[in-house]
């Protein structure tokens, strides 16, 4: 049964992803479109960052045979916790918890950098907000309601 | 620079008519704290204003509440964390059939927008020679660590604002309900949650019965706005 993911920014329906209870498992080869991350040999990476595999849990994570990863529990190991709807095959990651794999941005020293993100304004032009470094800004959030 | 974000599940739809807005009412320059010399609200934002229906911004700064900013230097850091954007209190202190605020409740929300907009100016003009700039170690003290509570209110969310663009309206509100339970201090998730129950209120302020009680359960020491931490602010609002 195919399951649709929320992780990060991204939302995706996995035909091949499989729910077992608290367990996600995604195909290797759909990991990276629907979450992000992708098996390499130093680990599961995103982008520039990479996060070894505890070798005590490798095996609990992938299943060679299907070639499938269990992102809820790696997930989990990060910190990021997962709320399933069963009904609607549909799986919600949240943010990181402090001090489970959280950025520089709390724990480091030296300035905080400001997360970047990517949204679309009203004629769905997409702006970044690393697209104005070199210009202070002023995150301005505001709402209808 | 300004960049607006607009934190509204139903998109474009919802923030269209104010991103450009018709002439304001001497309520809402009492209710928001504005003075007109602040502003001219004529013509129409030169900067960008982006729509962010999933509230991820919000869950990247872990901003609850809104007007929230931050301030952003030209290297990409973070020199004040979320806040409230001049924000305060006093609406409060509203006849909500009158709506009328109290001249004196009034003056300090508007002393608490115009300091917080001169704060905004000094940095502007001197960067981090300001004494609004904070160095990163407030920064950083400043901010709120994410709890486990916290990443699981933020999955309920978004999932919740996935079901309901998906017509799937009674499970939506089961998970948004999670999250405002999970984090009663957000009243971001709560007034979503609020516009969401209902789709003639896209757009709208929503200052329904429910969103009242909630204000009204703060009692006299519970904050709708975490006071903003700046030199010269004015404190909060207590009536007498």
């Amino acid at each position: 049964m195919a399951q649709t993911i929320l992780y990060g920014n991204q939302v995706a329906t996995v035909d091949g992803a499989r729910a077992d209870g608290d367990h996600l498992w995604v195909p290797l080869g759909e990991l990276e479109h629907s979450t992000g991350w992708k098996l390499q040999p130093q680990g599961l990476c995103r982008g520039e960052a990479c996060v070894p595999l505890p070798p005590d849990r490798k095996h609990d994570w992938i299943d060679e045979g299907r070639g499938q990863l269990d992102i809820a529990a790696f997930a989990g190991h990060l910190g990021a916790l997962a709320v399933h709807d069963v009904g609607n095959d549909a799986w919600s990651f949240g943010p990181t918890m402090s001090g489970r794999g959280e950025s520089e941005r709390q724990q480091g020293s030296g300035p905080v950098s400001a997360p970047d993100f990517s949204l679309p304004d009203l004629d769905g032009k997409l702006h970044s907000l690393s697209a104005y470094r070199g210009r202070k800004v002023f995150l301005f959030c505001w709402a209808s309601w | 620079m300004v960049l607006a974000v607009a934190f509204d599940s139903a998109g474009g739809a919802a923030v269209k008519d104010f991103i450009r807005p018709a002439e304001l009412s001497q309520f809402m320059f009492d209710f928001m704290g504005w003075d007109r010399s602040l502003s001219d609200r004529a013509s129409a934002p030169t900067y960008p204003c982006l729509i962010d229906e999933r509230h991820l911004v919000a869950e990247l700064y872990n901003m609850v509440n809104v007007p929230t900013a931050v301030w952003i230097d030209e290297n990409g850091s973070i020199v004040r964390p979320a806040e409230p954007a001049g924000a305060s209190d006093v609406f409060r202190f509203m006849d909500r059939q009158t709506f009328e605020i109290p001249r004196d409740a009034a003056e300090v929300g508007k002393r608490t927008k115009t300091v917080y907009v001169e704060a905004l100016c000094d940095w502007i003009e001197k960067g981090e020679k300001s004494r609004h700039a904070l160095a990163p170690e407030e920064v950083r003290r400043r901010m709120r660590g994410l709890s486990r509570d916290d990443s699981i209110a933020a999955a309920s969310f978004r999932l919740g604002v996935w079901l309901a663009k998906r017509g799937q309206a009674e499970a939506a509100q089961k998970y948004l309900g999670d999250a405002v339970r999970l984090r009663p201090e957000n009243w971001s998730f709560r007034r979503q949650r609020i516009v969401l129950s209902d789709p003639a209120l896209t757009g709208q302020f929503a200052a329904t019965p429910e969103y009242w009680e909630a204000v009204q359960a703060l009692g006299e020491d519970g904050r709708y706005y975490d006071p903003i931490r700046m030199e010269g602010m004015p404190p909060p609002y207590r009536a007498k």
